[in-house]
């Protein structure tokens, strides 16, 4: 059976440049970027260059670039890194009630350690208000941070507006862009932020690898000490072969995006045009424009979308019910009530994404699959029958 | 090329390059996704826990899987002392910056951190541990294997203070994993860092062990992955690569253990019968078999390997490379400012060859008498 792979939220395949470029790397280069002797000296270089790749996806300069272990770390990374850096200042933080785990759970973190946090609610797409950013504002308020593009709806934030806030108020800005850069168009300069956290994996790179921008003079502490890597930011022996693979998909997603996003965006479209002609019932969550191209989000009626998505996946079709971050809990999502979904349709609610191998014959098997499967569902609802005279 | 930084960072082995590769094309799955490809990924790094819990002898569940061995030592030193809030952490004054700085900040914090001293071998003596024990103490921190010079803490005998004490123990055994015989129950460890590239894994990849039921704040908060202990989606390739690593290396360890010490010795001979003045810095015996640490009085460390282009060694520790000061580690033991700048760290490993051995020391008794003439 042909696997149809619409869940590139969850994961990429690695995009060919970046595994040659690694695989490159495991054979030749195995130094120690800061040993002085020559074998070091071609690992600084390979760092140098993937540095330069990552700056250019997003606009920044290579010296403000600092390397992690993935997207959850450079969150992490920039929350208690300020936190820490700016105590005597202020212990107050900005932020919405649809972020990514990584967010919640260290700002949870941050709570304990005496600092408050004020979340925002979001408008019915998801939409984050940046008047009522600038209301929540209070003397003491050290950071804003605000994700560039949610993970489960794919609304985009109006990032460069709250920067303007945050940048009126010289407040320290950081948005959470790990499911949009190298998806969209991302520039650092354009948005005024001052801490953007990015993960490979997301854009055809290897998992364990991303990056946190940190424009020039801001006050971050490190949250990993130890040697002097990264530019005394960000301790531990430079992970060289995923760093090279960030490089290289980096580079290919500047050079591929302008080609991918109509494409992915059209498929994308027509899935979602097919789903409400075929299926009654449904609900198209996120916002209708200022969203990511690759994603939709759909909740269907009077069924659980871990048992569309088992169904599918006997037919070879393999979607999320929401991000794999938080599979494993049937809990409904919290990106979704917030968004104000009822709890019981936040429960049938299946999330595709498009990459860049998919074609319109994948959107073709689940317009031909997806409608007998919702129906056998409902079909054995007691719920559904109450209301449509079963 | 002859390669004797091995301490510094090992080659990727082809096993695990194999490994790796594996995973870097079709088996690209999340290990959090529920179908087929997601539940294969996460197969996938179960094994490789399998694997590291086997080459340390403890439980899969007691390992937690890090970005490397500076988040692993982080992880535990942070995360003890947030679990505490407050109280005296023992360290000694030979630990790697990856657990030196940690501790800094935590002394910055307001934490109470003692480093004790070493002797003229760089060894940390079990009964200094327990004086500098007070009712307030949370955690002791020292190295299984020093870096610089190889020496071996006795952290079995410290381990027996500290669990009298009832006190948590942690040991960064990022240099002797796959070196020497690691077990954490033989070494009486609450917690245990490992460090992939050391392994002939890749650099980015580490693990700490977490003995059950021992406390442990994490560092990076998010999803669940790691039992709650770390989040952030595994990292897949390389945890499959850190597995087939942890097999070779429990594999292969005594056959390693007794050819890298002949080589080593070999090496060392070579190097005393061509300049008689050189001296071992570290013990003769408690030291890892791979590494010699020896002082050229007279010539300094750093002038000999700028002469040899074609050799790869180290002066004082890689991570600090970069400075002209003399190692702290070499000071710590007491060796004087020159003797310390005199010091080359000679490090060997799986692939080394009784040719290189030779060649080497060739090639470094040759450089003696380029600068002396």
């Amino acid at each position: 059976m042909q696997l149809i792979y619409l869940d590139h939220l969850s994961a990429t395949p690695l995009h060919p440049q970046a595994k040659e470029a690694m695989i490159r790397h495991i054979e030749t280069v195995f130094g120690n970027p800061v040993s002085d002797h020559r074998v070091g000296q071609r690992a600084s270089q390979a760092l140098d260059r993937a540095r330069q790749q990552v700056a250019a996806l997003i606009k920044a300069d290579p010296g403000e670039i600092v390397f992690t272990s993935g997207g959850s770390e450079a969150n992490n990374h920039a929350l208690k890194g300020i936190a820490i850096g700016l105590r005597e200042k202020g212990r107050r933080i900005i932020t919405t009630n649809i972020e990514h785990k990584s967010i919640l759970n260290a700002l949870r973190t941050l709570r304990l350690l005496d600092y408050q946090v004020t979340s925002l609610d979001v408008a019915p797409h998801g939409l984050v208000d940046p008047a009522a950013v600038e209301k929540a504002l209070t003397p003491d308020t050290i950071l804003i941070s605000v994700m560039l593009a949610n993970n489960e709806i794919g609304t985009i934030e109006p990032i460069a507006e709250i920067a303007k806030i945050a940048k009126k108020k010289n407040i320290i800005f950081h948005t959470d862009a790990v499911d949009a850069v190298g998806v969209i168009p991302v520039d650092v300069k354009a948005l005024g932020v001052n801490l953007l956290s990015l993960a490979a994996n997301i854009f055809y790179g290897p998992p364990g690898v991303g990056a946190l921008y940190v424009k020039k003079g801001t006050p971050l502490w490190p949250l990993i000490d130890g040697g002097m890597q990264e530019n005394k930011r960000r301790a531990g022996t430079e992970n060289l072969i995923g760093i090279v693979g960030l490089g290289a998909a980096a580079e290919a997603a500047v050079r591929e995006m302008p080609e991918r996003i109509p494409r992915l965006q059209a498929m994308r479209d027509r899935l979602r045009q097919g789903l409400l002609e075929r299926i009654p019932e449904i609900v198209i969550n996120g916002h209708p424009t200022l969203n990511l191209p690759h994603l939709l989000s759909v909740s269907f009626k009077y069924v659980e979308g871990e048992s569309l998505m088992l169904m599918l996946d006997e037919e070879g079709v393999e979607v999320s019910t929401r991000s794999a971050c938080a599979s494993g809990s049937l809990r409904a999502s919290h990106v979704l009530i917030s968004t104000g979904l009822d709890f019981a349709t936040a429960q049938g609610t299946l999330l595709f994404s498009f990459g860049r191998d998919n074609t319109d014959a994948d959107v073709d098997k689940v317009l031909e699959v997806l409608p007998g499967i919702v129906q056998t569902l409902r079909d054995m609802s007691p719920l559904y029958k109450k209301g449509h005279g079963g | 090329m002859i390669y004797l930084d091995y301490n510094a960072t090992t080659p990727v082995a082809p096993e695990v390059a194999r490994a790796i590769d594996l995973h870097l094309g079709e088996e690209f799955g999340n290990p959090g996704s529920d179908y087929a490809l997601g539940r294969r990924a996460q197969a996938a790094v179960e094994q490789a826990r399998r694997e590291a819990a086997g080459l340390l002898g403890c439980a899969p569940d007691e390992v937690v899987f890090t970005s490397g061995a500076t988040e692993a030592n982080n992880l535990a030193l942070k995360g003890v002392a947030w679990h505490f809030g407050r109280g005296r952490i023992l360290s000694s004054a030979v630990e790697h910056p990856a657990v030196r700085q940690p501790l800094a900040f935590l002394a910055a914090e307001g934490f109470d951190v003692t480093m004790l001293p070493v002797d003229g071998d760089g060894l940390v003596d079990p009964e200094a541990v327990r004086r500098a024990l007070t009712p307030d103490t949370i955690l002791i921190s020292v190295m299984h294997a020093n870096n610089e010079t190889g020496a071996i803490q006795p952290i079995a005998e410290i381990g027996a203070v500290a669990r009298e004490a009832g006190v948590l123990l942690h040991t960064d055994a990022a240099q002797s994993v796959g070196k020497i015989p690691v077990n954490v129950d033989d070494l009486k460890v609450d917690y245990l860092t490992l460090a992939g590239h050391k392994m002939y894994a890749p650099k980015g990849v580490g693990a700490l062990y977490v003995r059950r039921g021992s406390p442990l704040a994490p560092l990076l908060h998010g999803a669940s992955q790691e039992g709650g202990r770390r989040a952030g989606t595994e990292n897949v390739p390389y945890l499959a690569g850190l597995g087939e690593a942890c097999r070779l290396g429990r594999e292969g360890l005594s056959d390693f253990m007794t050819r890298v010490a002949a080589l080593r010795d070999l090496l060392h001979r070579r190097l005393r019968e061509g300049f008689p003045q050189l001296i071992l810095n570290g013990p003769p015996d408690a030291r890892l078999p791979n590494t010699l640490n020896v002082s050229f009085p007279g010539f300094s460390g750093r002038r000999i390997l700028a002469a040899l282009p074609e050799l790869a060694a180290s002066l004082g520790a890689a991570c600090h490379g970069d400075l002209e000061e003399p190692s702290p580690v070499l000071t710590a033991m007491g060796l004087p400012r020159d003797l310390a700048l005199s010091a080359v760290r000679l490090s060997l490993g799986r692939p080394t060859s009784r040719e290189e051995v030779e060649r080497a020391a060739e090639l470094l008794l040759g450089a003696l008498q380029r600068l002396t003439g």
